[in-house]
């Protein structure tokens, strides 16, 4: 059934869909869009159906979609079947219109062979939607969903994120007729659930907008989100103070708002003598608040050195008739509640000293295999003041490697990371500080995590670095020895960003030492690929360094990689692979003995065999020194007389004792490049 | 006599709440008469949100949880207090319109106010229940939990029911301006909260944490799981319930004490839901012939 298509001779209209419901969370929304606009075109496509456009929209309220210039029916198909030959027998041909659903008398016959032709006559799209949007709805993927209402006396009654209220769809200006879950589709909304009262009535996907907008509801989530943005600025800058930037509150303030009203308020002075991280992730976490800072003429606008200012800005739901002075007073008063907590726990941890705190960690399980966290503790101590007595870590005080390690996951015990665990380090560095520990110590506590994601800051501060490296290590000796290693998506114990951080950490600071050995050095050198491939390093020449095996000091290993990736860019480097290609490729197919080179030699043959004997010491220097460019130098050096070899020689020589040498040859030409990479493992 | 526009005192609140709830059809009830942590425990709430059959209450559940008791010196926190619960079901099709109104009749004005539905999923891994919700703010506090129920005691909500859960001191510390609890006015002939409940939160705190004889609540925690056992074969899955509850509070008595290390507490909190479990379960058994037999179709 389709009603009329208003507009008299119009081919194409838009279509507009509103699936409107109890408030949506907010993190779910940008999924929820695109998952909207995804399944529509897939329906759409597999009804041969292709729009203008797609547009979708979000709020708290609604899931919103537009699609521009939709065709108003599908093609009519017309699809040829080729069938038995006519001689075939009777089955074959009854078969044949068995599939097709036609009479023998509706065939045609070309060159002795039955043809059917299928005509699909158009569909209506309206009908086509009345079908594809309740099927989408009703497999609709979200992360969480829920039954409602009295139909869920059933189990099978429609889920939604929340309960489902009401469904637009208008094809031009014409309901397109469905019911899904006891929902009627039809051309009604809601405005604003405070700012607006009683059903909206929408002509279509020109209007929708507009209409809802003159109910209070900014039903574009980039719009709402740029309100949200440019309003939080205008609030702090009209209070001489700078917005601390946080474009993650921004689209979550907007996905739980329709109608976005940045206010600015004060909270007490008194509370910034907790540290301003604590107030930060308190004010946001709890309460999705911006912070501002006081602006700072001589440093750049963002950085150290700017200091926070006792502003919050919320985002209010209305346009409040007392301009929002209400509003700020009850946030004030909320903010003020859970700072006070925060300040509490800041004072009350401070009376109790690390040292205190850390015992407690023996209570704490680990993990069931690997004992306690004090154990653990106790392990990170006795690393890092290794790796700073054996200068693994140059410059780092064995002492204070110690003394931070053994403090260093303290602060887990403390109300404030009970309260907040991200700030795990940090808060452990405010209260070595306050205890007057060494800056050192304190910077090495606070910053014994890093780095914890690809963008992270790398620690260079030595004693630093070796509490963050012996950390991750035992974590990953740890877990490996028990046989708890990552497998496919599944690494519960963050093992892969432990090792990208041990990597980093040696990377950055050039660490000389054997990293690991077996399992776990294959595991280095998986993610080293991953993570070099980001720096534009070829996972194939790191495999080319590590197959030569052995080699477990990632400086020197990437060292050589980097030379080798400059070396095969070359013009010697990629002639030096194909010779080295060639050669392996003729000695895997040969099997021979060495025989007395009894016979003359011809000049490219000879002109290898003094290359070799020049390039191999040569090499062999080069690698003693760690030199790899000039290894690479000494290997391109081998590239004309291997070229002239194969330009010149015949290897397969008739003659055995010529054959036999030549390959021999061959051989060493190999075992030289071997000396500085698998070539074998290089791609091109 | 209070001006008209002051805002309503403690007590008035709850008349208010009573006469707005019993106005949409909820039964009024009073209290449960046992210790418990949350008026979700209310038999109200646990026991009558599993079957189809339509169920609509409203009551105050005085509600303890001891770990939170501060000796009467925190503005904010209390072992003892009220919440305000709702339970329809099923839930209402205007369920979230209902709630607000309710907010309009304590005299919050939502043009006024900045009142706001943020994801806040439920879970009670004691009673093996959970659901779909919100926490509801206003300017930015929670004022009410509100939750499409899902589940309990491990089965599936056959209709859902929609339940309200307000924490009425910071409502009303909300709604007449106070930063202290106990500068509520409980009435408005100049009683405060303070004056009726301050020293039971000395009293209780200290004896909570300090006085409380662990050796007789570790027996009663074993008696009470012996008695929810007896009356589950018994087939009185109320009174198996009821041992749950007890089982429930004398476990947070002892938390309180400090005597149950955190490897203990999952061994405690698992004996727990095995007792709430089974009551519900008891329940279920009990009276789902009957249920299917009045709802043609109906399945647990």
């Amino acid at each position: 059934m389709v009603g009329e298509i208003s507009g008299v001779d119009r081919m194409s209209a838009d279509f507009l869909l509103e699936l409107r419901s109890e408030e949506i969370p907010a993190r779910m929304q940008a999924a929820a869009r695109a998952d909207l606009e995804r399944l529509f075109r897939k329906e759409l496509e597999s009804a041969g159906l292709k729009p203008g456009s797609v547009q979708v929209w979000s709020t708290p309220r609604r899931l919103a979609l537009i699609a521009r210039d939709l065709p108003l029916a599908t093609q009519a198909v017309r699809e040829e079947l080729k069938g038995p030959r006519t001689s075939a027998p009777a089955q074959a041909l009854e078969g044949f219109l068995r599939k097709t659903g036609l009479s023998a008398d509706q065939l045609t016959e070309r060159d002795g062979v039955w043809f059917a032709v299928l005509e699909k006559p158009g569909r209506a799209t309206a009908d086509v939607l009345a079908e594809a949007i309740p099927a989408i709805i009703r497999t609709f993927p979200w992360p969480k969903s829920q039954r409602w209402g009295v139909d869920s006396r059933s189990s099978e009654s429609l889920r939604w994120v929340r309960p489902l209220s009401g469904i637009i769809a208008l094809l031009g200006g014409d309901v397109v007729p469905f019911e899904v879950g006891g929902i009627v589709a039809g051309r009604d909304t809601l405005g604003h659930r405070f700012h607006h009262h009683g059903p909206i009535t929408i002509d279509g996907a020109d209007d929708y907008a507009s209409k809802l907008h003159a109910a209070h509801v900014i039903v574009d989530h980039a719009t709402r989100e740029k309100i949200v943005r440019e309003g939080a600025h205008r609030a702090a800058s009209e209070a001489g103070l700078m917005l601390v930037e946080d474009e993650g509150l921004v689209i979550e303030n907007a996905g739980l708002t329709e109608w976005p009203v940045p206010l600015l308020g004060r909270f007490d002075e008194a509370f910034l003598t907790v540290p301003p991280e604590v107030i930060q992730l308190t004010a946001r976490v709890n309460q999705k608040y911006f912070i501002a800072t006081h602006p700072h003429p001589t440093l750049p606008l963002e950085g150290e050195g700017l200091t926070l200012a006792n502003a919050f800005i919320c985002t209010a739901n209305i346009a409040a008739t007392d301009g929002g002075a209400a509003i700020v007073a009850g946030n004030r008063k909320v903010l003020a509640a859970r700072l006070s907590d925060a300040r509490f726990f800041w004072e009350q941890d401070q009376k109790t000293p690390l040292a205190e705190q850390a015992k407690k960690l023996a209570r704490i399980t680990f993990h069931e295999k690997l004992g306690t966290l004090a154990e653990k503790v106790a392990r990170v101590a006795d690393l890092a003041e290794w790796l700073a007595r054996e200068g693994v870590v140059p410059g780092a005080d064995p002492a204070l490697a110690r003394q931070a390690a053994e403090l260093a996951k303290a602060d887990l015990v403390t109300e404030m990371v009970g309260e907040f665990p991200e700030l795990q380090g940090l808060m452990g560095g405010y209260y070595a500080r306050v205890e007057g520990l060494p800056d050192a110590v304190a910077d090495a506590i606070r910053d014994h995590y890093k780095p914890v994601g690809q963008g992270d800051d790398v620690p260079t501060a030595p004693v630093t670095v070796a509490v963050a490296l012996a950390d991750k290590l035992d974590t990953l000796r740890g877990f490996f020895a028990i046989d708890e290693k990552p497998t496919g998506s599944k690494d519960p114990f963050a093992l892969r960003r432990a090792a990208l951080g041990v990597i980093r950490l040696i990377t950055d600071n050039a660490l000389r030492f054997a990293v690991a050995e077996g399992d776990l050095l294959a595991f280095f050198a998986d993610r080293l690929k991953v993570q070099q491939r980001e720096a534009g390093v070829r996972h194939d020449l790191i495999d080319a360094v590590f197959a030569l095996g052995g080699e477990d000091d990632l400086v020197r290993l990437l060292a050589r990689v980097h030379a080798l990736q400059a070396f095969v860019g070359t013009e010697d480097g990629r002639n030096l692979l194909a010779g080295y290609k060639r050669a392996a490729n003729i000695l895997k197919k040969e099997t021979w003995d060495t025989l007395p080179p009894a016979y003359t030699p011809e000049p490219a043959e000879a002109a290898l065999t003094a290359a070799l004997a020049q390039a191999g010491p040569k090499v062999d220097t080069a690698l003693g020194q760690e030199d790899f460019i000039a290894a690479m130098a000494a290997l391109a050096s081998l590239r004309a007389p291997i070229d002239a070899f194969f330009e010149a020689v015949t290897v397969n020589d008739a003659d055995a004792k010529r054959r036999a040498n030549r390959l021999d040859l061959l051989d060493q030409f190999r075992a030289a490049v071997h000396k500085v990479a698998d070539f074998s493992r290089i791609e091109g | 006599m209070a001006e008209p526009t002051q805002s309503p005192s403690f007590q008035d609140m709850i008349l208010r709440l009573h006469a707005y709830w019993s106005a949409q059809g909820c039964l009024i009830l009073q209290p449960y008469d046992m210790r418990v942590g949350a008026g979700t425990f209310h038999t109200a709430t646990t026991l009558r949100s599993l079957g189809p059959e339509s169920w609509n209450a409203a009551y105050v559940q005085p509600s303890r949880r001891p770990t939170d008791g501060r000796y009467g010196e925190n503005p904010n926190r209390l072992q003892h207090y009220y919440q305000y619960q709702v339970i329809m079901k099923p839930s209402p099709a205007d369920f979230q319109a209902l709630y607000l109104g309710s907010l309009f009749a304590i005299g919050i004005d939502p043009l006024l106010h900045d009142i706001r539905f943020v994801e806040d999923d439920w879970e009670s891994p004691t009673l093996g229940a959970w659901g779909l919700g919100w926490e509801v703010w206003c300017d930015g506090m929670e004022v009410s939990q509100f939750t499409y129920f899902q589940q309990m005691g491990g089965f599936d909500c056959k209709p859902v029911a929609g339940e309200l859960t307000y924490g009425l001191e910071r409502l009303a510390m909300y709604i007449q301006g106070v930063d202290s609890l106990y500068d509520l006015r409980f009435n408005d002939a100049g009683v405060s909260y303070g004056d009726v409940f301050l020293e039971n939160e000395r009293q209780m705190s200290k004896w909570n944490f300090e006085v409380a004889d662990t050796d007789t609540l570790f027996k009663g925690f074993v008696a009470a799981e012996a008695e929810c056992h007896r009356a589950i074969a018994a087939e009185v899955p109320i009174a198996a319930y009821e041992q749950a509850i007890e089982a429930s509070h004398l476990f947070n008595l002892l938390q309180a004490r400090g005597v149950i290390s955190v490897q203990e507490r999952a061994s405690y909190m698992g004996r727990v839901r095995d007792l709430a479990r089974g009551s519900c379960e008891a329940y279920m058994a009990k009276f789902k012939d009957e249920w299917s037999a009045k709802f043609p179709g109906w399945t647990a």
